[in-house]
């Protein structure tokens, strides 16, 4: 809790961000405040994506915007106003989104990204993620190019008409706090570890008082029983349905029986029999952990190699020698009907195994740091929360813009799939956007800029985009209804549009800024007139 | 407009002075439409939280002027974390009052209505002045009451439901990084009743396990607000919990570490203290931010059929990538709230008045909060009994340990239910079987 202290209003910080607080952690928090973040274009998009930054905290802002105020622009964006028409976009929209949190730091630059990349690309470097809205094809490959030479993260927001769209260009993002939504236990029920046998062996059900019995933790009470299954079948789980029902038929009939001989409601052998189902999966490593371990940067580790990367290359070593090709035990157990004492007991004997394996895992990553001679420390924080979340790593390598705009892609060759069909799905989109920035280079105007020149531009953009699917080997058709649609639009930017990538897009950069929670790789594409999206690799 | 400004509305005017191929078929593309939204159009936002504040920023910028705006609650510091129309000095005052003066203030020509009340305390002659409800609440049971309300005042004439009855209802939702949004037609789509499976049950602890086993730090927690609070008085008689008072938080942690010990549980804090203890939902902007726009981008298509609406109901999560699921959520032939069809339920001449209570709250169907009955015995009205009044309570409480054969009902017997979920009456009909099973 040192990081968070008072707030420049005197607030406390705990009670001003709690609700986020529960979502991210005070390291998340602390993550988030020290970061630095660079807009380029106070958009409607633009500055609603910064709202949903400055709201939860990030350490500061700069945009970056060459244009000048216009009434449209007032228009759409919250953070302008009709006093603010003809002067710059970025010195107001800065103004008034520093309103929104006083312990934000805000900042901008009246300056054109294209010159600002011409003239100072170092001034990208100190961001810690830049987020681009309308920017134009040209500029945005200049851009991704820089950011990606830096090594610097870039999002990349557009909203138009009902569409919404994002990339995101990070070539490596590493999440340990994964925080998945329905996770398995780690129980190794089917591999169990010398302290839970102990523990288990000490206890004996048939000599147990009424109470006792009944506030046996399941978790005991199927361990005793698979014991019983495993004897009469070689030592093998149960694992087909059949032998299942056969486990859970054992566990039944040790269900106690009153005098008269009806059954006691025992809700610990009900759990315990549920569980037969969820409970015994083996224990073992995902494809997407075992990647991982072959991946290059584990295997050569070198004196520049990422914390994370040692933490994986010291739980490969482990899972590979004391592990016995298991993970780090987790330590956790869930709730259960039992009575305190023996719970309690139970959670400690999968605590004292889960500090053991780290405390292995801690040896490993200093040996490995010294090994490679790397200066740095990894806190045992940092390892123990690594061990603890071993099963949910995850690691999004995203395709540079370069590559995603070569023509010879198989990656756009593969479109046709989504969009050669009676109902494409909102793929189809993205290669609309992209003959409308061919429209754009060609003709310096969108398509449906103008409303008396809708319908001619409806033919130039079919031009437009049969070359583009020409020229990508795309032999498939997209029906006129599409380009139509697009034309109705004439770029125009809704309000409600720019708040929906808003949000999504500021979440987006949480998550790289935490290393928690998922993001999407890479490209995004939002529907606003079916409320349907799609994430699709480029 | 004198507020106006050449090309303030032009991103708007795009959609609704052009047609498309997706347009929804009764759309005319017209230059009038805007005004339609500007001075005729009137809107209902239910909530000035975190959607509200959204709902209230999308629709004014999309050229909706008149805006009402309901909440009951004031603003809270935990609030400026997302409810971006609050600063640090508006803490203690209502959140309606402020979200309005400052849209008013901030968007020209905005005519936004506040109004620092409960949605119970107006009825239906309200409710008909608006063309669209918009609801961003976080509480079901006022989610189910407006349902209600907005169900009761269709008009049928000859069975044909009056399309000038009915007010459609957007309704969105948010808790962490997931959300939904939704498009309710009443008497048309499906409405909240008809979905109410779609909301997770409350999950309590076992009292038992609260008194005599807790496992977890929760455990101790609830045995402090639930048991120890109503016997040690700290504060003083009557003095009930204040999750927003740390005294009270501060109290309700240390005997919860008192008990933690004892048990040797660990894991208390403060922060999980007050969790629990006022049961709180984690927030924040980036969710409630797709949450309103989502539900702004289908006010804006009812109100001009630009595009077709949403059929019905899209599920947003953003832990893992970005994922929706839209979906058309189904009506319920024998919905309680939009079917017209009288509910059928079944007892025993031995089952007493507190089963059919208890019944009404727990059946996944029904989840009424404290239902109050009424029934008609040889003609004359009987109240059975009436939890929400205290005098008539204690008058009606040994009603419920009657059989309904003592309470002299006959099969067939109609029951009249008041809940504080729907602000309609039910009837249901007693189908009333014999002492056979």
């Amino acid at each position: 809790m040192a990081a968070i202290g008072k707030s420049k209003a005197g607030l406390d910080k705990n009670n001003k961000y709690d609700r986020q607080l529960r979502l991210w952690g005070d390291h998340g928090q602390t993550a988030l405040e020290t970061s630095r973040v660079c807009l380029i274009n106070a958009s409607a998009t633009g500055t609603e994506i910064l709202k949903n930054l400055i709201l939860p905290g990030i350490g500061s802002f700069t945009v970056v915007d060459g244009h000048k105020v216009q009434g449209e622009d007032v228009g759409n964006n919250f953070f302008l106003t009709k006093d603010s028409i003809g002067q710059s976009r970025a010195k107001f929209a800065t103004e008034y989104l520093s309103e929104l949190n006083e312990d934000v730091s805000g900042d901008f630059m009246e300056e054109h990204p294209e010159s600002l990349l011409e003239s100072n690309s170092d001034f990208f470097s100190q961001f810690t993620i830049v987020v681009a809205t309308n920017l134009c094809e040209r500029t945005l490959l200049k851009l991704g190019k820089c950011l990606w030479e830096k090594n610097i993260p870039l999002l990349i927001c557009r909203c138009y008409g009902f569409i919404g769209y994002m990339r995101l260009v990070v070539r490596e993002h590493r999440v340990i706090e994964s925080h998945p939504d329905n996770a398995h236990e780690d129980l190794r029920l089917d591999r169990p570890f010398k302290g839970l046998v102990q523990y288990i062996d000490s206890i004996d059900l048939n000599t147990m008082n009424k109470k006792d019995h009944s506030h046996t933790p399941w978790l005991i009470v199927l361990y005793k029983y698979l014991q019983e299954w495993k004897e009469k079948h070689a030592g093998e789980l149960p694992k087909v349905y059949r032998e299942k029902n056969q486990l859970k038929d054992i566990i039944r009939e040790g269900i106690r029986r009153n005098e008269e001989g009806v059954l006691e409601d025992e809700e610990n052998f009900d759990e315990a029999i549920k569980a037969v189902n969820t409970a015994l999966n083996p224990t073992k490593i995902s494809s997407q952990i075992q990647e991982l371990f072959n991946d290059d940067e584990c295997t050569n580790l070198h004196s520049e190699s990422s914390n994370f990367w040692i933490l994986v290359r010291a739980l490969k070593e482990f899972v590979e020698n004391e592990g016995n090709g298991a993970l780090p035990l987790r330590g956790t157990i869930p709730d259960m009907t039992a009575d305190s004492e023996r719970y309690i007991q139970l959670q400690n004997v999968y605590h004292e195994q889960a500090d053991s394996d780290i405390s292995i895992i801690s040896n490993k990553v200093h040996d490995l740091l010294v090994n490679i001679g790397r200066g740095g420390n990894i806190t045992d924080q940092e390892i123990k929360t690594f061990c603890k979340n071993a099963a949910f790593l995850r690691l999004v390598r995203c395709r540079s813009l370069e590559q995603e705009y070569s023509e010879d892609s198989d990656k756009l060759k593969d479109l046709s799939h989504h969009i050669d069909d009676e109902e494409p799905d909102d793929v189809i989109f993205y290669v609309l956007l992209r003959a409308i920035d061919s429209f754009y280079d060609k003709y310096n105007c969108f398509p449906g800029w103008y409303t008396d020149q809708v319908e001619s531009d409806v033919i130039k953009l079919k031009t437009c985009l049969s070359k583009l699917m020409h020229d990508w080997g795309l032999n498939c058709m997209i029906k006129d209804d599409y380009i139509h649609e697009m034309c109705r639009y004439g770029a125009s930017e809704l309000h409600t549009m720019s708040a929906f990538i808003g949000g999504a897009a500021a979440q987006e950069v949480i998550k790289i800024i935490t290393h928690q929670f998922i993001p999407f790789n890479n490209t995004y594409i939002y529907n606003a007139m079916k409320q349907t999206s799609v994430t699709i690799e480029l | 407009m004198s507020c106006d400004w050449p090309g303030r509305w032009c991103h708007v005017q795009k959609f609704i002075e052009r047609t498309g191929p997706f347009a929804h078929p009764d759309f005319e593309p017209s230059s009038e439409s805007l005004g339609f939204l500007q001075e005729t159009c009137k809107l209902l936002i239910i909530g000035a939280g975190g959607l509200g504040c959204e709902l209230l920023k999308d629709l004014a910028l999309i050229g909706f002027k008149n805006i009402d705006i309901i909440d009951m609650d004031t603003i809270d510091v935990s609030n400026l974390n997302r409810q971006f129309l609050f600063r640090p000095k508006d803490v203690g005052r209502p959140k309606a009052d402020v979200a309005a003066d400052f849209i008013n203030t901030r968007i020209p020509g905005a005519n936004v209505t506040p109004h620092y009340a409960k949605i119970q305390d107006y009825d239906e002659s309200f409710y008909r002045g608006f063309h669209i409800v918009v609801c961003g609440l976080d509480s079901i049971v006022a989610r189910r009451w407006i349902n209600g309300m907005l169900v009761s005042m269709l008009q049928y004439e000859d069975g044909e439901l009056q399309q000038e009855s009915l007010v459609p209802m957007v309704d969105g939702g948010t808790e962490g990084f997931k959300g939904n949004a939704r498009v309710i037609l009443p008497g048309m789509t499906a409405c909240v009743e008809c979905t109410l499976d779609l909301y997770p049950p409350q999950v309590n602890f076992p009292l038992c396990t609260i008194a005599h086993t807790p496992r977890l730090p929760e455990h101790c927690i609830e045995y402090v607000r639930i048991l120890l609070w109503p016997k040690e008085h700290p504060f003083g008689e009557d003095v009930p919990i204040d999750g927003d008072e740390p005294k009270h938080i501060q109290w309700i942690m240390d005997k919860s570490l008192e008990r933690a010990n004892e048990f040797n549980i660990s894991g208390i804090t403060y922060r999980l203290t007050q969790g629990v203890v006022k049961r709180i939902i984690p927030a924040v902007a980036s969710t409630n931010a797709v949450i309103a726009a989502a539900c702004s981008t289908e006010v804006f298509k009812l109100a001009t059929s630009c595009t077709v609406p949403l059929n019905n109901y899209m599920n947003f999560n953003d832990t893992e990538g970005i994922y929706t699921y839209t979906f058309e959520a189904e009506r319920k032939e024998d919905c309680m709230a939009c079917s017209k069809i009288p509910k059928s339920i079944t007892f025993s001449e031995s089952d007493k008045l507190q089963d059919i209570i208890t019944y009404l709250q727990e059946s996944a169907e029904y989840q009424m909060k404290s239902p109050g009955l009424t029934t008609n015995i040889k003609g004359k009205n009987k109240t059975l009994y009436m939890p929400t009044i205290k005098s008539i309570e204690e008058k009606t409480r040994e009603n419920l340990k009657k059989t309904l054969s003592e309470l002299e009902f006959v099969n067939g017997q109609e029951l009249y239910v008041a809940d504080p979920t729907t602000p309609m009456t039910l009837t249901f009909k007693l189908s009333l079987g014999s002492n056979m099973e």
